[in-house]
């Protein structure tokens, strides 16, 4: 009796999340086609021995690792935390002013991040007519550098998560640790590697463990912004998946795809709580 | 000039060139909307008009979608709401053997990433007939913030203290009775910021209403807006701003009403998906 408000949770969450979850495994495993209704017969290992031996699955896999380690790794996580120590010595009105702006970017919807960042990098776009101005020379970013464009765009829509994580975690190391440091002679670089990192190494590994998660699954921002075009030049592993699913009508290869997208993620799910080392 | 003016002032400098980097896109959103030539770049409009929000402000393009919207996320919302409470109360209040790791599967549930199963979901909703109906996907919509808004939830239980429940179950109070008389009434801000935030994950959710809904008259605005400027070449650009702004206004309003609360270490509590 006790547990029974539990219940209610419990059965959406089997129903709507482990359902397709145990399906996923299933279908991974068959042949499944959108068309041509009921031929579904199982083939093994065959769907994942397809993907490995797709060059159209590793450059997904590749522009996946690229993604990641761009806008998730370098970007959001490197300029969040710039952003919060720089706040915590400039004067107040910068501080609210650049803390709104980032935060605003990501707050608005994906989509509308992605039609936004998509005006900015068209040939007629925002960032050409700077590179003109500046008299540097511009290009079709879309075309020329479509995996690098949506990075950015991570970069523009995500940086404000680690931003607040990281304005919190440097907020509770005590100010005498780097006053003492500061009378001691040690100049920025010394107190920010010997002083500040290693105080908030948790912070640093859960934030880098919530942005690649969340930049693993990006669909929608690269979907809108070229459709993983031109090409396949930005078809990360999501966008990958959705095209043979879908487009393609491959349900059984396109859930092998999703298989191994989840089981990345749960392996890194498993890191975080670990890492958090949660106490419930 | 002293040492602390100096680096405050250096601070200040690079912070300007960040925002302005940061705000190169949110300009041109707000300049182009109020110029009817509008194209890609941001530029001031020569004659300033209001001409593109009121030639969206129609049925077809901004109130039906953004009716579906409020459809979809408001009964997602509340669908999630309820039963993270629910589910939070036994959780947070008693101990057992049970409760550990059904919260470290939810904590694990809030790190996977959602977009991997959609394929499976279609599947699974093509065989229920569920594909292309709003409760259908509403109902996978509150599922998917469910595992984060349990804990959530559970997290600002643990901080009302039990004194006035035991006061309650002692005059003989149901379980229910002293969770929604007592609990949640004391707990009302954080119920406040679980609701808020699962709303605003949802409505600029975009993924799951384009895969789970088809009729064009069903689209929330996620999705509606999608296809407007899907089909490059034919696009007002100065209309599609200012449909983008009225799609942004409700979440950047609700976002201000609990910054305050969803700061910093708030988010440390589970994973925060953008």
């Amino acid at each position: 009796m006790r547990w029974l408000p539990l219940a209610p949770a419990t059965l959406l969450l089997l129903l709507f999340l482990a359902g397709p979850i145990g399906y996923c495994v299933w279908i991974a495993f068959t042949n499944t086609q959108l068309t041509g209704s009921s031929t579904s017969d199982f083939v093994g290992l065959a769907n994942f021995r397809r993907a490995f031996a797709d060059d159209n699955f590793r450059n997904a896999v590749w522009l996946t690792l690229v993604f990641t380690f761009v806008s998730s790794i370098v970007g959001q996580n490197t300029i969040g935390l710039a952003l919060a120590g720089l706040m915590r010595a400039a004067s107040r009105p910068v501080r609210t002013a650049t803390g709104a702006v980032v935060i605003a970017a990501w707050v608005l919807p994906e989509i509308v991040a992605a039609f936004l960042l998509y005006a900015f990098f068209r040939r007629e776009g925002t960032l050409n007519a700077i590179l003109d101005w500046l008299h540097l020379p511009s290009q079709n970013w879309l075309f020329t550098l479509p995996i690098l464009a949506v990075s950015f765009a991570n970069v523009w829509r995500g940086t404000a998560f680690s931003m607040l994580i990281y304005s919190a975690a440097l907020s509770e190391i005590p100010k005498d640790i780097t006053e003492a440091a500061e009378v001691d002679g040690a100049n920025g670089v010394r107190r920010l590697w010997h002083i500040t990192l290693p105080m908030i190494r948790r912070s640093i590994g859960t934030n880098l463990m919530l942005n690649t998660l969340s930049t693993l699954s990006v669909f929608g921002l690269i979907w809108a912004m070229t459709r993983g075009g031109p090409g396949n030049r930005s078809q990360t592993l999501p966008v990958f998946m959705y095209d043979q699913a879908f487009l393609k009508s491959l349900i059984g290869y396109g859930t092998a795809v999703a298989l191994l997208l989840l089981l990345v993620g749960a392996l890194f799910s498993i890191v975080y709580i670990r890492l958090l080392k949660v106490e419930v | 000039m002293k040492r602390a003016t100096r680096v405050r002032l250096a601070s200040d400098a690079a912070l300007v060139v960040v925002a302005v980097a940061f705000l190169l896109p949110l300009l041109w959103l707000v300049l182009s909307s109020l110029d009817a030539g509008a194209d890609l770049r941001v530029r001031l409009p020569s004659s300033p008009t209001t001409e593109n929000f009121s030639a969206v402000l129609t049925d077809e393009i901004t109130f039906t979608p953004m009716l579906n919207s409020l459809l979809l996320c408001g009964s997602a919302t509340l669908l999630t709401v309820a039963c993270a409470a629910l589910a939070a109360y036994p959780l947070s209040r008693y101990r057992s053997r049970f409760s550990r790791p059904y919260l470290l599967t939810i904590l694990f549930t809030t790190c996977l990433p959602i977009t991997a199963i959609m394929v499976p979901v279609y599947g699974l909703f093509v065989q229920v007939n569920l594909v292309d109906t709003m409760y259908g996907t509403s109902l996978f919509l509150a599922t998917s913030q469910l595992p984060f808004s349990i804990w959530l939830m559970k997290n600002f239980m643990d901080g009302v203290p039990t004194v006035l429940e035991e006061a309650a179950w002692t005059d003989g109070a149901s379980m229910l009775q002293t969770l929604t008389r007592i609990v949640l009434p004391l707990m009302g801000p954080g119920m406040t910021v679980v609701m808020i935030y699962t709303f605003i994950q949802l409505w600029g959710n975009f993924f799951v209403p384009f895969m789970l809904l088809l009729s064009p008259d069903q689209l929330p605005a996620s999705v509606s807006i999608f296809t407007f400027f899907g089909n490059y070449g034919s696009v007002i650009y100065g209309q599609l701003a200012a449909f983008s702004i009225l799609y942004s206004t409700p979440v950047l309003l609700l976002y201000i009403l609990i910054s305050r609360r969803l700061g910093g270490g708030f988010a440390l509590g589970g994973a925060v998906k953008g």
